[in-house]
């Protein structure tokens, strides 16, 4: 790199702009033009029958699911629903791709011309102008061998897997974003936040980015400001996850302003994101090789969305995120710092469902943010993947109201929950983890704890109340915890005929 | 519209990945030419206002439900590969070595 | 029956002996595997014969039907396949050397309508490199020869089928037509093929040259034969986006109904006369004068934009299979050539793989439609090329409007010399100039023989041209002309083909699977 500039400097000479390519796997059953299972994770190559393969005399046929899903996309980003639109065949060889061309829409989107309005985390709120969401199918893929790191540079050879080729992807494509100045690093993130809470909230994408459900290509470009005409813009390719996008987007406005500065110019380029570096190096520039030779995909038909048809999934729309978040805030009475912290921790379905279950907010509250929280980042796993279900935390808490438990057993509760040994209350009987609340074992345990310490008794029959707690706590020591501490503390005062 | 040269098919022939000797590349800019030649008229046969046919019979909102159909076992789908490795197809490298 | 007989049966003759169990499907298909061993040898129609599955599909037509058990009517009727489909159990070529020993593991949607009706598959025969051609010559696997000239093409691309048909070697084949490959090889081997109506037969497993354009279609020695085979394989295919969903049914019914009286047939101006041979000119009007005299109504109507159609067929066709042939690469299946020198990356092995697997027709069809599709031609030429497309609808319904089918000869000329156009491709392109307009319409056509030129005693065909989804009319008014031909000829045309020589001198069958 040229000489570096700060960040702050960068912006104080250059106007970003910022444009977004974001790609959504969707979560139908089967791939976007066979009816092979569109499913993660599994053997290689097990997951294709012979269209997904390329095989010769193979013919693609659309899923209903996917377009469906992809209207609902549209509709959510405030598009307009294409009443006519078709598929396109965009011609490149790469061993990823079986047929050597990506059957995808070109000209003729499926949702075009919307908007999605992005909050920055002081609350201020951000349009940004979404150019197109249209229909493609995704690749297979590639694992270089050989070579040091792993990468594609120096590998002697590559193996590819096909089970995602032909998974269903939506990719949006934002119009150039103008005016985020300082904040365009910010806006990046939020920007792809937005999309994945959109398409989650639809139902229509697990929406991982550690899995590439959701895969965003970030364009930068930088101008003088006061000037028009748009710079050269560089795309970098495949940042997955949000604090990359953030990262890469601040890594380009800089790299830009510092070529740009030392009176270099931008090529029109991919480059690709190092998350180790936190940089970004040259991909291929564009060239001739660019020529897709795009033409309409003869083996499929037009796709006519009618009215009816439209209409008929703009009715199954969930309510925005934007409007979700704003209700359920208020439902729950959480403060704007611990609204926030929920949100940021995922954690606003589990807590809604846990709600409906019957606990109350701040219940739910203490259980996601506290203890299971706690365990997940032990775990390393998102807390809602844990294997904590709203209705366990629903179970403790009533175990808990009920006296039946106290929340230290209620944390070796969730232990047996997790160790897969039932319910709570099944783990409860299982471990026999009940309090003891029979008064009579209660008392022999009490009356041992009062004479191994006579002087304590005497101290409290004297009137100093406070000192009840030692022999409390020998009590939960000779039960091992099991007592109710409650119930422990009013036998003991009326044992030794004090009112408490 | 221009005539197609050699420099032209040469082109052509590294976007359609067809490695071409010289002789070749000499021979096809010559039999392209004539065709070309033959086929241009085309370009001013139809006015603006004719719209273009894709699909001689049409179709549209041929669509296929979302249900799992059939899956080639691994071996299967390796059956007719060149070369393959731990269930996957195994191609030489992608890039060349810098 | 003596094996000649059987041999020289219609399908429709041998449907009704087996099902009145004159016959057994083993013997008939011995036969068909007998004449093969014979002749083939000359002919080189067959580039795999499937012996074993093809008697033992036979033998298991004859038991169930030995138990009663209710067959479809062409059950054990052999039938010859072309090697563009892919089956399972044999190896599909497609003509070219890049899937040279490839195997399919799925079966085309029409091989496995075939296989549900238990027509034993005889084999797969020779075309054209990936079906472009009209000669049969540019198959990586030598030449097929033409039955009535072994020094003569026998059409192409689907010179295999028709010639197998024409032989004696198969009562039926399939074939595919892009821009005449049924058609105009059914024409110069006196034979019948039709082109459906596009989307009428399932495209699903015939490997693609150009998506919009080609079609499977029956190739036999009768017009009957052809409407039993095609409902056969007609009908809607879910794995085809571009399939139809009428039925195939009624064609049967419309050849055996065979009735041509108050009907108006349709000579279209531009498709006879000048630049066709002196001898097709006169069988063609010789046609004519029967379906008068039949009761027809001749009128003669004028589709001016045909001009475009071969200039509009060599830009969509190249394109369409510059785009269906990327997938030949070395990759997943088939062929893989290493560079033999300079370094081994996977793009120097696509390059190297595909200019070894590939002939020089292939090569020259990629590079025009990936020069037809670049930027800055695509208007020009793929664009232009799909608004005549539009334009040779245009003249089709305008002269349906006034014909309930229109006729033309199916080719300029008679079967030419093998080698004769192979280093001239546009003459080569000139025999499809009557067959391409169907296809650009997606309108269904049918050739059936017209007799035999007077300058070289070669078979000329006919071809008859419907509306889409009118299939049913080509046989109604194919039935017709075919029975007043053969009144007049004192029997089917190909009485008149000379003896082979293998089968002539009786040899034994030589030639095993390949
Ligand atoms: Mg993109
Ligand atoms: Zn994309």
């Amino acid at each position: 790199m040229d000489a570096t500039l700060s960040f702050d400097e960068a912006i104080e000479k250059f106007d970003p702009v910022l444009g977004f390519e974001v790609h959504v796997e969707l979560n139908t059953a089967t791939k976007m033009f066979s009816s092979a299972p569109n499913v993660f994770g599994d053997e290689p190559n097990t997951n294709v029958n012979e269209v997904d393969l390329g095989l010769p005399g193979v013919l693609p046929v659309v899923n209903k699911a996917a377009v469906e899903s992809s209207i609902l996309i549209g509709l959510a980003l405030n598009c307009t629903i294409a009443e006519y639109c078709r598929f396109a065949r965009k011609n490149y060889f790469y061993p990823d791709t079986p047929k050597n061309f990506q059957t995808s829409q070109y000209d003729e989107p499926i949702a075009h011309d919307g908007y999605l309005d992005v909050e920055l985390e002081d609350g201020t709120v951000f349009r940004v102008e979404i150019e197109r969401a249209h229909m493609e199918e995704d690749a297979g893929k590639l694992t270089h061998m050989g070579g040091a790191t792993g990468r594609i540079q120096g590998a002697d050879f590559s193996l590819v897997d096909y089970n995602r080729a032909g998974v269903p992807l939506v990719e949006i494509v934002t119009k150039p974003i103008e005016g985020a100045g300082a904040r365009a690093p910010e806006l990046a993130k939020a920007y792809v936040a937005a999309v994945r809470e959109v398409v989650k909230n639809l139902g229509v994408s697990d929406a991982k980015m550690e899995r590439g459900n959701v895969r965003c290509d970030a364009n930068v470009s930088l101008r003088p400001y006061g000037r028009e005409k748009f710079g050269t813009r560089s795309e970098t390719k495949n940042v997955n996850s949000l604090r990359a996008v953030e990262h890469a987007v601040r890594h380009e406005i800089q790299r830009h302003a510092a070529v740009l500065d030392g009176g270099g110019t931008i090529v029109q380029e991919t480059r690709h994101w190092h998350e180790d570096t936190k940089s970004t190096t040259s991909g291929r520039p564009k060239s001739d090789a660019d020529d897709y030779r795009y033409f309409p995909e003869p083996d499929l038909v037009p796709i006519t969305a009618s009215y009816e048809w439209v209409e008929s999934l703009r009715a199954r729309l969930p309510e925005p995120p934007a409007e979700r978040r704003k209700r359920l805030k208020e439902a729950w009475g959480y403060s704007d710092l611990e609204f926030r912290d929920v949100v940021n921790a995922g954690l606003m379905d589990e807590i809604e469902e846990t709600v409906a279950a019957g606990a109350s907010a701040s219940v739910a509250r203490k259980w996601w943010m506290g203890e299971i929280a706690r365990r997940a980042k032990l775990a390393d796993v998102d807390p809602a993947a844990l294997g904590v279900t709203p209705a366990v935390v629903v179970e403790l808490d009533s175990l808990i109201r009920e006296g039946k438990i106290n929340d230290k057993l209620a944390r070796e509760v969730l232990d047996g929950v997790l160790a897969g040994e039932g319910t709570p209350t099944e783990v409860v009987d299982k471990r026999g983890l009940a309090v003891v609340s029979d008064d009579g074992a209660l008392q022999a345990a009490i009356d041992q704890a009062l004479a191994a310490q006579p002087d304590v008794a005497d101290k409290i029959r004297g009137g100093k109340v406070q000192a009840v707690g030692a022999i409390v706590g020998g009590v939960m020591k000779v039960t091992k915890g099991q007592a109710d501490a409650g119930r422990v503390r009013e036998l003991i005062l009326q044992t030794l005929g004090v009112s408490a | 519209m221009a005539a197609i040269n050699r420099d032209d098919v040469a082109h052509l022939a590294r976007l359609a990945h067809i490695e071409m000797t010289g002789d070749e590349l000499d021979r096809m800019a010559g039999e392209l030419a004539v065709i070309v030649d033959a086929v241009k008229s085309v370009s001013e046969a139809a006015g603006a206002d004719v719209p273009a046919t894709s699909h001689p019979i049409p179709l549209s909102n041929v669509l296929r439900e979302d249900v799992v159909g059939h899956v080639l076992s691994q071996e299967q789908a390796l059956s007719g590969a060149p070369d393959a490795q731990s269930g996957r197809f195994r191609v030489p490298a992608i890039l060349e070595e810098d | 029956m003596t094996n000649s007989e059987l041999i020289r049966s219609s399908a429709a003759n041998l449907a009704t002996r087996l099902a009145a169990k004159e016959i057994s499907a083993v013997e008939v298909t011995q036969a068909h595997l007998d004449r093969i061993a014979a002749v083939d040898g000359a002919l080189n129609a067959f580039l795999h014969i499937n012996t074993d599955e093809a008697l033992s599909v036979a033998a298991d037509v004859d038991a169930r039907r030995a138990h009663g058990e209710d067959l479809h009517e062409l059950a054990g009727v052999p039938i010859a396949v072309k090697d563009l489909i892919v089956t399972i159990g044999q190896p599909t070529t497609a003509g070219s050397r890049i899937l040279d020993g490839w195997h399919s593991p799925y079966d085309a949607t029409v091989v496995r309508k075939l296989r549900e009706a238990r027509m034993p598959i005889l084999g797969k025969t020779n075309l054209d490199e990936f079906a472009m051609g009209s000669s049969t010559e540019h198959s990586a696997f030598g030449p097929t020869r033409n039955p009535w000239d072994l020094d003569r093409i026998p059409g192409g691309s689907g010179g295999g089928s028709a010639a197998a048909v024409a032989a004696f070697e198969a009562p039926l084949a399939l074939g595919t037509d892009t821009g005449g490959s049924i058609r105009q090889p059914g024409a110069v081997t006196g034979t019948v093929g039709v082109k459906p109506t596009y989307g009428a037969v399932s495209r699903y497993g015939a490997i693609a040259m150009a998506s919009s354009l080609d079609q499977i279609g029956p190739v036999s020695r009768t017009v009957l034969d052809s409407a039993l085979l095609q409902e056969v394989i007609g009908g809607h295919d879910p794995f085809d986006s571009t399939s139809l969903t009428d039925p195939s049914t009624g064609l049967v019914a419309a050849a055996r109904l065979g009735n041509v009286s108050g009907m108006k047939i349709g000579i279209i101006r531009e498709l006879h006369g000048e630049g066709y041979q002196a001898g097709v000119e006169n069988r063609f009007n010789e046609s004519l004068e029967l379906l008068k005299q039949a009761g027809a109504e001749i009128v003669e109507v004028s589709c001016p934009n045909f001009q475009y159609a071969l200039g509009a067929y060599y830009l969509i066709m190249p394109s369409e299979a510059s785009s269906n042939l990327a997938k030949f690469d070395g990759v997943r299946f088939g062929l893989r050539t290493l560079p033999g020198d300079g370094p081994m990356t996977i793009e120097r092995v696509m390059g190297a793989t595909r200019a070894a697997g590939f002939g020089d027709e292939v090569k020259r069809r990629i590079i025009l439609g990936t020069y037809a599709l670049s930027a800055g031609y695509y208007d020009a030429y793929y664009g232009s090329a799909q608004k005549v497309r539009t334009l040779i609808q245009q003249d089709f319904n305008a002269a349906f409007s006034q014909t309930d089918v229109l006729i033309s000869p199916t080719a300029p000329t008679t079967a030419f010399k093998l080698g004769e156009k192979l280093d001239d491709p546009l003459a080569m392109y000139l025999n499809d100039v009557a067959t391409i307009p169907a296809n650009l319409a997606g309108v269904p056509g049918l050739s059936l023989p017209g007799g035999l030129a007077d300058e070289d005693g070669l078979p000329v065909g006919i071809q008859l041209l419907a509306p889409a989804r009118e299939d049913a009319r080509l046989y109604r008014v194919g039935a017709v002309l075919e029975s007043l031909l053969e009144q007049s000829w004192g029997g089917p045309l190909l009485d008149q083909a000379p003896e082979l020589a293998g089968a002539a001198a009786g040899l034994a069958g030589t030639k095993e699977a390949k």
